[in-house]
């Protein structure tokens, strides 16, 4: 499995080939978040909606061989884009490197520019859950 | 098509000409607020380089100017609304605050349980709120003149709601997520046969619209200058001599008051005794060079080029559904678009949804392409209910906007239509 650094790197180099492109990001984020697996609608419940975004986003853990899974679904097809992102990076991993890892993609992709700022705290509320699901894991002993 | 000179009219307003996303500002987002002609900007530059200073009080004369400034904006409101006096033009935030004014002081001196208030189901949050808050405040009921599908008042409806217990109907004269023109002359003349004061919601109205408040002869008009291609943050409430006389001050402070003494306070005449606090002065001053802006342009030239630009939208629009072969978008379960307010009577706002996409996608792909359009609930919730929507996106059209931008913002629409085919497929 690769590491949460090198996931990262891969996600900015496939980001530069579109040379800041606004529209041809736009696409890409779709298709990315059209491959996520489908998330089984029965995990789509008020309990794993991500508060605080425009959109619907929903976000739901389970843990399986000492590492986190996360499944991701958006209501908006860019907004899934976004989260496949996190569930990319941080899917599969342990506790530990999840609430250890630094997310340095974001900045280095422009996502702040691409977004704006209220979806960046749509974006930061993902990051928040997705921290908060690890460190409940954690804490529970695992 | 009409007798202005767009492209003289595109120079005076300096945001329109830059790139976002690396194409041209298409700029369709003019409901939520219009863009500022140089007049407007040129004069907050230089109140604040030449003419600033406290206003009313002063015996200096940079202060002179000032107060002359700020009141000569109150005139040129007056004629542009035709109020009888000047007085009656209450300059306040906005129209949020000044329906807030309304209900604060008129609805908490004249409403008494068991009274009712109408509004309508297009009202923006801002005509809902303060109504709703002074309503559970006083034990008064809340009604709702519904609609039709196109986005019109059933005034059937309308008409078997007014009763002697009426007394308020709280109105948006245009609607700011359809665009449909309420008959508001109409609704006025039935409310007053029955007691009833009438306050219009004019934050789209009065930058499409002729504004007679005589003619009209409504209670109180709230204006926003923001939306009339003046500053943010001022606004106006008009209301009768005779009303505004009767109601209470709204905020305590200072330029409100006649006298004050610690044991009692007299307040000031109106406009005064509503406008507690050191005002708005830059903006009120520059909102003026708005106003004479529209009025060198004329309203009726404004409309004829708006509705010119409206109707080419809603028929290319219109057009997409029916070229379903054309764009190969067989796959699709339904038409590709639907038209969101069909009103017979609108102002140049046009909402709609393209089937099979999040109105939030295609306000960012359209965004990609430098197009602002405006997409969500457009802060009418009760109205997006009764639609069956979550939202809309929202195209609406200033005299500064072409023909050519709509051509551009329609090619970009096929483009999304095009995309949730193939997706669908």
């Amino acid at each position: 499995m690769k590491n949460i650094t090198d996931i990262q790197n891969e996600i900015i180099d496939n980001f530069e080939l579109f040379d800041g492109d606004m529209e041809s990001i736009l696409f890409y984020l779709m298709d990315l978040g059209k491959k996520l697996p489908a998330m089984p609608e029965a995990h789509k419940t008020e309990d794993f909606i991500v508060k605080g975004c425009q959109s619907k986003v929903w976000v739901y853990p389970s843990f399986v061989d000492g590492k986190v899974i996360f499944e991701a679904d958006s209501n908006t097809e860019i907004t899934k884009g976004l989260v496949s992102l996190l569930v990319q990076v941080w899917s599969n991993q342990t506790p530990d490197e999840i609430l250890n890892s630094e997310l340095f993609f974001i900045e280095k992709i422009g996502m702040s520019r691409m977004i704006g700022s209220q979806r960046s705290n749509g974006f930061s509320s993902m990051i928040k859950q997705i921290k908060m699901y690890a460190l409940a894991y954690k804490a529970a002993g695992h | 098509m009409s007798n202005i000179d767009i492209t003289s009219i595109r120079n005076q307003f300096p945001i329109l000409h830059q790139e976002v996303n690396g194409k041209p500002l298409v700029y369709f987002d003019n409901a939520a607020t219009t863009q500022k002609p140089k007049s407007v900007i040129d004069a907050l530059v230089k109140y604040y380089s030449t003419d600033n200073a406290n206003i009313h009080r002063a015996a200096h004369t940079l202060a002179a100017r000032s107060t002359d400034m700020f009141e000569d904006t109150r005139k040129t409101i007056q004629t542009f609304i035709n109020a009888k006096e000047a007085e009656e033009c209450i300059f306040t935030k906005g129209v949020t605050e000044s329906i807030n004014l309304v209900a604060q002081t008129w609805g908490r001196t004249f409403l008494q349980a068991g009274d009712e208030v109408i509004i309508t189901t297009m009202e923006h949050h801002s005509n809902i709120v303060p109504w709703q808050m002074i309503c559970e405040e006083k034990g008064v009921i809340l009604k709702v003149i519904p609609i039709n599908e196109a986005g019109e008042l059933l005034m059937d409806e309308y008409d078997k709601m007014l009763s002697s217990k009426t007394k308020m109907i709280a109105c948006v004269w245009v609607s700011n997520a359809l665009g449909t023109i309420n008959p508001v002359k109409e609704i006025i003349q039935k409310a007053h046969a029955v007691g009833a004061k009438v306050l219009l919601d004019g934050a789209q109205a009065c930058s499409h619209l002729a504004v007679d408040v005589q003619d009209l002869d409504c209670d109180f008009l709230a204006v926003s200058s923001h939306k009339l291609y003046g500053p943010t943050g001022v606004g106006v409430l008009y209301g009768k001599r005779e009303l505004l006389e009767a109601m209470p001050p709204y905020q305590g402070g200072g330029e409100m008051i006649k006298e004050v003494s610690f044991e009692k306070t007299t307040y000031n005449e109106i406009p005064y005794k509503f406008e507690a606090g050191t005002p708005n002065i830059g903006d009120v001053i520059a909102f003026k060079y708005a106003l004479d802006f529209v009025n060198e342009i004329g309203k009726e030239n404004i409309a004829t080029h708006e509705n010119a630009l409206l109707k080419h939208c809603m028929e290319e629009l219109e057009q997409i559904n029916k070229s379903v072969e054309t764009y190969n978008y067989t796959s699709l379960q339904e038409q590709p678009i639907t038209l969101i307010g069909t009103a017979k009577q609108k102002v140049s706002v046009q909402s709609f949804v393209i089937n099979g996409m999040h109105h939030f996608d295609a306000g960012m792909m359209l965004d990609a392409k430098g197009i602002a359009v405006r997409t969500g609930h457009h802060c009418t919730q009760p109205l997006m209910n009764r639609l069956g929507l979550d939202g809309t996106i929202r195209a609406s059209f200033s005299v500064y906007n072409t023909l050519e931008e709509i051509d551009v913002f329609l090619e970009a629409v096929k483009k999304l239509v095009v995309l949730t085919a193939k997706h669908t497929k």
